[in-house]
């Protein structure tokens, strides 16, 4: 199977871990992920006002470059990029208006986009596409004991119209982590919001999030959080500092990205975790059960 | 003595209504204020008021507190609220109508601090966090 791939700009950079983990996670699967050739930043937010379509260009020309390479689906694992170009798509397909207005913009593409791109995240593609099962059969290192708290935050679930699973109890990341061996913890703040981009201007803002959140996680006994969002990963585990320094009672908890566990089960080198990236690091709680 | 209490639909043709009403393509009178969409609001620890309280001033008019408010700014369109109101009114959008009343004006009011923001910390952030909330808080 071969799929087209959108990173985003942040598994560029920031994110490196996510974007390794799920090239070669992937590839351990029997799915070759193909980067597009060109793509560009998705806006990271959708424009709410319904009179935005300046802001609808940047996710419209991605779809764009996905029909110039003669695919009509691809795959992002950025929650943030899967949500902004879904609902771009979206609000597309239902405002034929607003599609040639976008259209004319765009007047210099040689392509014009009809709504004919499906936006599908990497967990759609695990559950509907490859299977549990199959994944199951292909793990090499079960995460045998590795308490799993599986974090959701807005993005995959919100609005309903882009949700990927369940909108107030998803199960999907839960699932995954069982086909890899691992056991998902109760965790009730799965769907609570992390205080998104407020992380640049009041970080205590976040410290409280996610002192509340991985609080949740805490109790649940996970030793480890995975989520699917770089912004959700940068808050949940670089605001840890700030949380430590304003919370006596706080307790530290590794962050990973999905694609991380699943790498570390099916066998890929260690180099594609890229731990380094980590502000709390993984491994000591990995190398306790034996896994790295 | 009785204080005599008028009602009167005079609020629902004010220009504020309407231009919120139209930049978030929802009916602001549908809301009958049951405080659903505050009570899982993950920002209302730091709202100086409500969400519901924020529609609830959207459809009396009160446009000059409202665009005065910390609470719009607060708001992150996280969507709780949306999925949870059961009258379908979309909060969210709502708010980002009020704040870009404020950022279409000329005023340049924005929300971030980003002159203030050493190059050690802006080279920290990701560009996920600086891209969202330059598109959120700045115009
Ligand atoms: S949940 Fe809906 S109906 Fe209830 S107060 Fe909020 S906006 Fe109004
Ligand atoms: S979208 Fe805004 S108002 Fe609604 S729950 Fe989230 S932060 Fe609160």
């Amino acid at each position: 199977m071969k799929l087209s791939y959108y990173p985003g700009c942040t598994l560029k950079s920031h994110a490196r871990n996510f974007d390794e983990s799920t090239v070669a996670s992937m590839a351990r699967l029997g799915v070759e992920v193909k980067e597009l050739d060109r793509w560009n930043c998705c806006g990271t937010v959708h424009g709410l006002a319904s009179d935005d379509l300046m802001h609808r260009m940047a996710p419209i020309t991605n779809l764009i470059r996905v029909k110039e390479e003669s695919a009509n689906a691809f795959m992002t694992s950025c929650a943030m990029c899967y949500n902004t170009l879904k609902r771009a798509n979206q609000a597309v397909r239902a405002d034929a208006d607003a599609l040639s207005t976008i259209n004319d913009f765009l007047s210099l593409e040689n392509t014009k986009y009809t709504g004919d791109v499906e936006v599908l995240h990497l967990l759609e593609i695990l559950r509907d596409q490859v299977g549990f099962e199959k994944i199951t059969s292909l793990v090499k290192r079960p995460l045998k004991g590795l308490r799993v708290a599986c974090y959701y935050g807005c993005l995959l679930v919100r609005p309903e119209s882009v949700a990927i699973d369940d909108v107030e109890n998803p199960t999907v990341m839960e699932k995954l982590v069982t086909a890899l061996g691992a056991t998902p913890v109760r965790f009730p703040l799965k769907t609570e919001c992390c205080g998104a981009y407020h992380t640049v201007g009041q970080p205590e803002l976040i410290a409280d999030r996610t002192n509340r959140i991985l609080g949740n996680a805490y109790d649940g006994a996970a030793d480890v959080v995975v989520v699917s969002c770089p912004l959700c990963a940068y808050n949940l585990d670089h605001r840890q500092q700030e949380a430590r320094r304003i919370y006596s009672d706080f307790h530290p908890l590794p962050v990973l990205y999905f694609t991380q566990l699943m790498s570390i089960a099916l066998g890929c080198d260690n180099a594609v975790l890229c731990f380094d990236l980590h502000h709390v690091d993984p491994q000591p709680a990995l190398a306790g059960l034996g896994l790295v | 003595m009785m204080t005599p209490l008028r009602i009167t639909p005079a609020r629902l043709g004010d220009s504020f209504v309407a231009q919120v009403e139209q930049i978030s393509s929802q009916r602001i009178l549908a809301c009958y204020q049951c405080g659903n969409c505050s009570a899982g609001c993950p920002m209302s620890d730091h709202m100086d008021v409500l969400p519901n309280q924020i529609i609830r001033m959207v459809q009396l008019g009160m446009r000059e507190q409202l665009l005065a408010s910390k609470a719009i700014w607060a708001c992150v369109s996280c969507m709780t609220c949306n999925s949870r109101c059961p009258k379908n009114v979309r909060i969210a959008e709502v708010i980002e109508a009020v704040r870009e009343i404020v950022l279409r004006t000329n005023e340049r009011r924005d929300c971030l601090p980003i002159a203030e923001l050493s190059p050690e910390t802006l080279a920290a952030l990701p560009p996920i966090a600086l891209i969202s909330s330059m598109r959120k808080l700045t115009s």
